[in-house]
C-alpha cells in the first residue's frame, strides 16, 4: 500500500497461508498498521487517532441514545428528558455524545490547522486533503442535524436559520427549502428526516475516513519538515522513519489518554458548558430566541455569513453585475460556503514549492494572523448582530478569503525560504543530538 | 470497442447508445420517487384556512396566529403607527414591492397597499422574517415609535422592519409578506 520500501506481511503457518491465499486481510491490516512512519512527528499528527476515537465514540453512544429517543415532535423533548433522568445512564450517555461532538470539532480543527502549517496539502497529498474536506462537511452536516434532534428553542430555530440559507438561492431557493422541509416550515418531517440522515452520515464518514487514511498511506505521512522520506532503498527509508506499531500507537494512545483526562472533567463536571439553556426549552414555532447561536463550532462561519450585509461595497457591486440576483441575503450564503470552497482549494492556491511552515519566515506571521482570525470570527460569531460586531466580523472575513486568496499565492512568489534540511534524519539528529548513530535501530531512539 | 472507421453508425453503434439511453431513463426514473417522498405530503399540503377572532384585540397591541406551521402578527394600529407608514416616500424603501398575496405582484409598497382596511387599522402580516427565517419583536428596532410602538425588529442578523412591517435597515431583503387575509365578519379575520 505504501511508497517506502519496507518489509510486507509473509503468511508463516499453514493456517496463515490458507487463508493469506483466500483472503489478504491480515496482510492488509499488517502493511496499514506497520506502515513506515517519518520519525520526527511532533504533538500535532496525535489528532487522527483522537478523531478516529471521536468518530467512534459518537457512533456507540448514538445508537444506544437512539434505542430511547423517539423521533416525533410531540415527543422527543421529552424522550431526551426521559434519556437524562429515567434510563440507566442516560445522562453520562448523552451528555458524552453532546460534549463528544465538542471533542471532534477540537480535534479536526487542530488536524486542519497543523495541514495548513506543515504544507500536509501539497502534492502529493492533493487528495488526501480533498477527501478530509468532504469528511469536514459532512461533519459539520451531522452535528447540525443532530443538535436539531432535542427540539429545544435553539434546535428548531437553528434548523429555521440554517435551512433558510437554501431559501436565499435565487429562482429555486424557496422550492428546495420546502423540499428539505418536507413543508411551509420546520415540523414533524424535518425532524424525522434529519434523524435519519444523522444516523447514516457517520457511516459515510467512516468509509471517507478509510479512503483518507488509504491516501496518505500511498503518499506517505507528511512531517513537521516537509521534506519526503527517503525512497531510495529500504537502508535510506529506515533511517528516516520507524513503524506506526507500536511507537506511533502508543504515543498517541499516551496523548488521547491526556485529553480524555480534560474530556471526563467536562462531561463528569460542567456538561452543559458548551451548550446554550435556550435548548432546555422546548421549540415553540412562535417565539425566537432573544439570540440565536449556532454551537461553537460553526461561528467563525456564522460570523462570515452575518458580515455581509447591503452596506458592503462588494455587496452592491454584486446586486449591480447580476441584475439583482445576488442580494444580500445570498451573497452571504455565498460567502459562507465559499469560506470552506477556498480552504479546500488551498492545494493549488498556494504556490510555494516549500511545504512547511517551518522554513517559510513570512508565511508564519500570515498563518498565525489566520488562526487569531479564526478565534476573533468564533467571538463576534457569538456576539449580537449590532454595534461594532458587523465590522469586525467583516474584517475577519476578507482576511479568511485574503489569506487564501491572495496572500498564498503572492507568498509563494516574494518569499525567500530558510534552508531546509535534506532529509528527516538530519532534522531528528538535530533534535536529539548524535548519540544514536545508527538510527536504523529503533530501540535506541525515543520514539518522538 | 470503438467503430471510429466506421462513419456512419453501426447496428452495435445503435444498440449502445439505446442500452445507455434506456439505462438512464430507468435510473432516473427509479430516483426521482426518492426525492419526490421529500416533498410536502398530502397532508401538510391540504391547504388549510383558519378563522381568527380579533374582539380582543384593542389598538395599539398585536397578536401572533399560527397559520401553515408559522406565525402571523395581526396588529391593530394606533393613528400615529398609520400616519407614520403613510408618511414614507416608496423611492425611500430597500424593497418598493408590496408583497401582498391580496394584490397583484407588481403592487407598490405603499401603507395602503399593504394594511387590510382602507383606514390602515389592521395590518396582517407573515411573522417570519425574510432574511433567514426568524419572528422579528413587535414594538422594536430602530423604526419604531417614541415610546417604543410599532415597527418590529429581527433578532438574529439585526433587520429593521417598520410600522408597517416594510424592510427599512439590516440583511433581510423583502418587506414581511401579507399572507391572503379577509373580513368575513366585524371581528373574525379569514387566513388563507
Amino acid at each position: 500500500m505504501s511508497g517506502i520500501p519496507h518489509d510486507h506481511y509473509e503468511p508463516s503457518t499453514g493456517g496463515e497461508k490458507w487463508l493469506h491465499s483466500r483472503l489478504p486481510i491480515v496482510g492488509l491490516l499488517y502493511d496499514t498498521l506497520m506502515i513506515p512512519t517519518p520519525k520526527n512527528l511532533n504533538w500535532m499528527w496525535i489528532w487522527g487517532i483522537v478523531l478516529t476515537f471521536c468518530l467512534a465514540l459518537q457512533i456507540i453512544t448514538g445508537v444506544v441514545l437512539v434505542m430511547h429517543y423517539t423521533p416525533h415532535v410531540d415527543l422527543a423533548f421529552a424522550s431526551v428528558e426521559h434519556i437524562m433522568r429515567n434510563v440507566n445512564g442516560g445522562a453520562m450517555l448523552r451528555y458524552l455524545h453532546m460534549n463528544g461532538a465538542s471533542l471532534f470539532f477540537v480535534a479536526v480543527y487542530a488536524h486542519i490547522f497543523r495541514g495548513l502549517y506543515y504544507g500536509s496539502y501539497k502534492a502529493p497529498r492533493e487528495i488526501t486533503w480533498i477527501i478530509g474536506m468532504l469528511i469536514y462537511l459532512l461533519m459539520m452536516g451531522t452535528a447540525f442535524m443532530g443538535y436539531v434532534l432535542p427540539w429545544g428553542q435553539m434546535s428548531f430555530w437553528g434548523a429555521t436559520v440554517i435551512t433558510g440559507l437554501f431559501g436565499a438561492i435565487p429562482f429555486i431557493g424557496e422550492s428546495i427549502q420546502t423540499w428539505l422541509l418536507g413543508g411551509p416550515a420546520v415540523d414533524n418531517a424535518t425532524l424525522n428526516r434529519f434523524f435519519s440522515l444523522h444516523y447514516l452520515l457517520p457511516f459515510v464518514i467512516a468509509g471517507l475516513v478509510i479512503v483518507h487514511i488509504w491516501a496518505f498511506h500511498t503518499t506517505g505521512n507528511n512531517n513537521p519538515t516537509g521534506v519526503e522520506v527517503r525512497r531510495t532503498s529500504k537502508a535510506d527509508a529506515e533511517k528516516d522513519t520507524l513503524p506506526f506499531w507500536p511507537y506511533f500507537v502508543i504515543k498517541d494512545l499516551f496523548a488521547l489518554a491526556v485529553i480524555l483526562v480534560v474530556f471526563f472533567a467536562v462531561v463528569g463536571f460542567m456538561p452543559n458548558y458548551l451548550g446554550h439553556p435556550d435548548n432546555y426549552i422546548e421549540a415553540n414555532p412562535l417565539v425566537t430566541p432573544a439570540h440565536i447561536v449556532p454551537e461553537w463550532y460553526f461561528l467563525p462561519f456564522y460570523a462570515i455569513l452575518r458580515a455581509f450585509d447591503g452596506d458592503v461595497w462588494v455587496v452592491i457591486a454584486a446586486n449591480f453585475l447580476t441584475g439583482g440576483i445576488v442580494d444580500a441575503k445570498f451573497f452571504g450564503v455565498l460567502a459562507m460556503f465559499g469560506a470552506i470552497v477556498v480552504m479546500a482549494l488551498v492545494p493549488w492556491l498556494d504556490t510555494s514549492s516549500v511545504r512547511s511552515g517551518r522554513y517559510r519566515p513570512m508565511f508564519k506571521w500570515w498563518f498565525w494572523l489566520f488562526v487569531v482570525n479564526f478565534f476573533v470570527l468564533m467571538w463576534v460569531g457569538a456576539m449580537p448582530a449590532e454595534g461594532i460586531y458587523p465590522y469586525i466580523a467583516l474584517i475577519g472575513s476578507t482576511y479568511w478569503f485574503a489569506y487564501f486568496l491572495v496572500i498564498l499565492p503572492l507568498l509563494g512568489v516574494l518569499e525567500k525560504p530558510l534552508p531546509q534540511p535534506d532529509t528527516i534524519e538530519e532534522d531528528f539528529k538535530a533534535h536529539y543530538g548524535k548519540s544514536s548513530t545508527n538510527s536504523g535501530a529503533p530501540a535506541a531512539t525515543p520514539a518522538e | 470497442m470503438s467503430n471510429a472507421e466506421h462513419h456512419e453508425g453501426t447496428r452495435r453503434d445503435f444498440l449502445y447508445y439505446a442500452t445507455a439511453g434506456a439505462g438512464a431513463v430507468a435510473t432516473g426514473a427509479a430516483v426521482w420517487p426518492l426525492v419526490n417522498q421529500m416533498n410536502p405530503s398530502a397532508d401538510v399540503l391540504a391547504l388549510s384556512s383558519i378563522r381568527v377572532d380579533v374582539s380582543g384585540v384593542s389598538e395599539g397591541s398585536q397578536i401572533t396566529v399560527k397559520w401553515l406551521g408559522k406565525p402571523v402578527f395581526i396588529r391593530r394600529r394606533t393613528p400615529e403607527e398609520i400616519a407614520d407608514a403613510r408618511s414614507v416616500d416608496v423611492s425611500d424603501l430597500v424593497d418598493p414591492i408590496a408583497r401582498n398575496a391580496n394584490l397583484d405582484g407588481a403592487a407598490d409598497a405603499t401603507d395602503e397597499n399593504r394594511a387590510m382596511d382602507e383606514a390602515g387599522e389592521w395590518l396582517v402580516q407573515m411573522g417570519v422574517c425574510t432574511h433567514l427565517g426568524c419572528v422579528p419583536l413587535g414594538n422594536a428596532g430602530d423604526y419604531a415609535l417614541d415610546g417604543g410602538v410599532g415597527g418590529w425588529f429581527c433578532p438574529c442578523h439585526g433587520s429593521h422592519y417598520d410600522t408597517s412591517g416594510r424592510i427599512r435597515k439590516g440583511p433581510a431583503p423583502e418587506n414581511l409578506p401579507v399572507p391572503p387575509a379577509e373580513f368575513v365578519d366585524e371581528t373574525t379575520i379569514l387566513l388563507g
